[in-house]
């Protein structure tokens, strides 16, 4: 019945059915295209074209899952301020259409590795709001058992290695394992995500070379939301033109707002790196949220600016347009869409609240892999020198 | 009885299944075990179900080619076959080598490991026979190619990086704590980072003090990493073989003026247990402590020490993190009194944590302090007369032998 209200968008007479089927889903693969805001900006290569072949179930898709993002984020806002999150909480809100954008132009095969920035990436990846907020609570139920926190989300299954505190780490770690991809003849990329503040890390440059030196399918992406903490970036780098700064490694400079961009960008890059190599991409995107939880945002720019890049570059809201100008959906549809992922995630923080803590076993578990081997003895074997409480 | 865990040192001294994937070689762990099981009675243990579970494994039968001579002969590490002579760089190099036979994911990553042959030649011809892919020559970014090795790592593959001598990996020392040490912890047990870091550290002949830089202090610290150190070709090889096939990451601590000893070994495969620690000399009065090239210093000490009267037991406690405490702990129990002899600063060492651990678990079995002699805690000096003066004498291990059995 979705189906049919979706596919014939001039049959009316199936819409007042869409009220009992409010689940915006589609099968529609007609092909739609899609003008990128902006032109590319490349570095060393020929930009790809504006035109992004989508289809109403792309669109839609993308709409929904932004906006399970957002509300994911803003979630994890109240939760920290409940004081149900603890440490540090870096928020994506503002950025999905990089997320998404990546998403859909590559596999499951293709590796992602980010810093700390990871919640939405990690739910990108295949990973359930249930992992998420019992992980992000220190819960038993989370992705890494609760022991490793916001900043160490990682799902080996969806090749999503994380999650990694120390910005700039994660860098070489993702050419490491674009050289494992290239060494067992995988074809498949690795994207190393990093932000405008760790582009100035030495590791990164280091790591480019030898990424371009072995031919690695290594992509690096720039996340350019414009600020270090509170650094902004004409403060921190002498070239805020982080695509060129490769030099002999060809760059693309995108726009991080339209997830269509980055879509054709993430696609372009695959291409280029499994052919010639490793590619940077800048992504020009914008955090609506401080820093972290603790850092209020508005110290260091203005709440004009803030406001004013929500109103003009949304990127939900540039999916909510074209969603709306192609017919695929009514705005009421949008709205209780909207309302279900609300509730989705509600619910998902109830369950995750009602999730244990771990056991305190779990302390000494996982450090090595076949852990202590606690069956530890006194000198003369005849006493148990330790045992776990 | 049941004491609060005391932490990686106190409750890791006995865990050879630990290091070795029981699938792929369970013959030494269950050999050495079993020569144990000779030497120590294990009367009416308690009667909880790791111990009995325990004498269950050692009642299986003796596999052949295992590491058989070892546990039993003191210093001489050759099985009852002729073997081959060699030095203990080239152990290193024939480790790697049938390490790389056996399994593709194998890789050696490291500055001039491939064309060069390697600065102390243990990687020579491995370029040649197993190609680039595999024995990789980098460019001088330790912070970026360990990190590559760790990330290669996470989704499989076996890197083993070397460090052209320990000191740079100073550089790399954010992804070796951060990344290689924690990351099985963080991800919760998704990943595991089966890599070897290895390189030659200690103070050589004169090289000056940043190249003399002995880092097992550095890392003894950083959680869900193991340290070992070699001494011999036979260990050398033997530790090589062991590093590579545990899925922990291990750190193999080499010598620069050990690398041209030279020592027969057997000619069939074996592999030294990670965690466990060799004796050298079986002796009465006196349990000397000592790892890497101290353990010459301790020997040439132990020579005139004999011809005194005195009877030292020498062990090299080859495992650095996690100790030994098994062997270490009967060693005290034998003799009361130790003596610690290391390359590594008094401060914050090596030897501060084993006297630690040892004071800790078995005090009422000292008649005397832990004694420990370790290097003075200055930058390694040029001069040549310094520079031996910053390590521990053979002298100085006789007097303070002297000293502690009063």
């Amino acid at each position: 019945m979705a189906l049919s209200r979706l596919t014939s968008r001039s049959n009316i007479i199936t819409r007042p059915f869409s009220a009992a089927f409010s689940r915006l889903i589609s099968t529609d693969t007609t092909p739609i295209t899609i003008e990128t805001s902006l032109p590319f900006t490349a570095h060393l290569c020929d930009p790809p074209s504006r035109s992004v072949e989508s289809s109403s179930q792309e669109l839609l898709d993308f709409y929904r899952t932004m906006a399970l993002m957002r509300r994911m984020e803003i979630a994890a806002d109240s939760l920290y301020k409940a004081k149900l999150i603890r440490g540090f909480c870096h928020l994506y809100d503002g950025q999905e259409a990089v997320a998404i954008g990546m998403e859909a132009a590559i596999t499951k095969k293709d590796a992602i590795i980010t810093a700390y920035r990871d919640h939405c990436i990690f739910l990108g990846r295949g990973g359930s709001l249930h992992e998420v907020f019992s992980e992000l609570m220190g819960r038993q139920a989370g992705c890494s058992k609760g022991k490793g926190g916001s900043m160490h989300f990682y799902k080996k299954e969806s090749s999503f290695y994380g999650g990694h505190g120390i910005v700039g780490a994660q860098v070489p770690l993702g050419c490491g394992i674009a050289f494992a991809q290239k060494y067992n003849k995988e074809e498949a990329v690795t994207f190393a995500l990093y932000g405008d503040g760790a582009a100035n890390q030495g590791q990164l440059f280091e790591a480019l070379n030898i990424s371009a030196l072995w031919d690695l399918p290594a992509i690096l992406v720039c996340e350019n939301n414009h600020y270090g903490m509170g650094t902004a970036e004409w403060r921190a780098s002498k070239s805020p033109s982080y695509y060129k700064r490769g030099d002999y490694v060809p760059g693309l400079k995108v726009d991080g707002m339209d997830a269509f961009a980055v879509k054709q960008a993430c696609k372009f890059a695959k291409q280029h790196a499994l052919e010639k190599g490793p590619i940077i991409l800048e992504m020009d995107t914008y955090r609506y949220h401080g820093h972290s939880m603790s850092d209020p945002g508005s110290t260091y720019r203005t709440r004009d600016e803030i406001s004013g890049v929500r109103q003009e570059r949304d990127p939900i809201e540039r999916i909510k347009k074209l969603v709306l100008s192609h017919d695929l959906a009514t705005e009421k549809e949008l709205k209780d869409t909207e309302k279900e992922i609300r509730k989705e995630v509600d619910d998902a923080i109830a369950k995750a609240k009602d999730c244990p803590m771990p056991e305190p076993s779990e302390l000494f578990t996982n450090v090595y892999v076949k852990g202590f081997g606690t069956e530890s003895f006194g000198p003369d074997r005849k006493e148990f020198k330790a045992s776990l409480p | 009885m049941s004491a609060i865990l005391q932490g990686a040192g106190a409750a890791t001294a006995l865990s050879p299944f630990n290091s070795i994937d029981s699938n792929k070689l369970v013959a030494p762990s269950r050999s050495s075990l079993s020569v144990r099981s000779k030497r120590y009675i294990v009367a009416g243990s308690d009667s909880k179900s790791f111990g009995s579970s325990l004498i269950v494994r050692r009642s299986e039968p003796l596999i052949p080619n295992a590491v058989a001579a070892k546990a039993d002969t003191a210093a001489s590490s050759t099985s009852s076959k002729p073997g081959h002579e060699l030095l203990l760089f080239e152990a290193l190099q024939e480790g790697l080598e049938e390490e790389m036979d056996r399994d593709p994911h194998v890789c050696v990553m490291g500055e001039d490991v491939g064309h060069y042959g390697g600065s102390y030649k243990v990687t020579k011809g491995l370029a040649d026979k197993f190609g680039d892919l595999r024995v990789l020559d980098t460019p001088i970014c330790e912070n970026a190619f360990t990190g590559m090795g760790i990330g290669a790592a996470m989704t499989g593959l076996r890197p083993v990086i070397e460090g052209m001598n320990m000191g740079f990996l100073l550089l790399a020392f954010n992804q070796i704590s951060n990344n290689c040490g924690m990351l099985h912890y963080t991800s919760g047990g998704q990943f595991t980072i089966p890599v070897v870091i290895r390189g030659p550290g200690g103070v050589g002949r004169q090289l000056g003090a940043e190249h003399s830089q002995r880092l097992e202090s550095y890392f003894q610290s950083i959680p869900g990493i193991q340290m070992v150190a070699c001494s011999t070709p036979y260990n050398a090889k033997g530790l090589m073989k062991a590093a590579i096939r545990s899925e922990n990451p291990v750190i193999l601590f080499e010598h620069v003026l050990l690398y041209n000893l030279k020592e027969t070994i057997p000619d069939e495969e074996y592999i030294c247990n990670l965690e466990e620690a060799e004796m050298v000399r079986p002796g009465e009065h006196i349990t000397i402590l000592t790892y890497s090239r101290m353990r010459y210093h301790v020997m040439q000490a132990a020579k005139t020490l004999v011809n005194k009267g005195y009877d030292p037991e020498v062990i090299d406690i080859r495992s650095l993190k996690p100790f030994d405490l098994y062997t270490i702990g009967n060693s005290v129990k034998k003799t009361h009194r130790v003596l610690i002899v290391e390359e590594c600063m008094r401060t914050g060492g090596i030897g501060a944590s084993l006297t630690a651990a040892i004071n800790e678990n078995f005090h009422d079995f000292l008649d005397a302090p832990v004694m420990c002699l370790s290097s003075q805690d200055v930058p390694t000096p040029y001069a040549g007369t310094l520079e031996e003066w910053t390590v521990v004498q053979p002298a100085q291990i006789v007097t303070a032998v002297e000293q502690l059995c009063q």
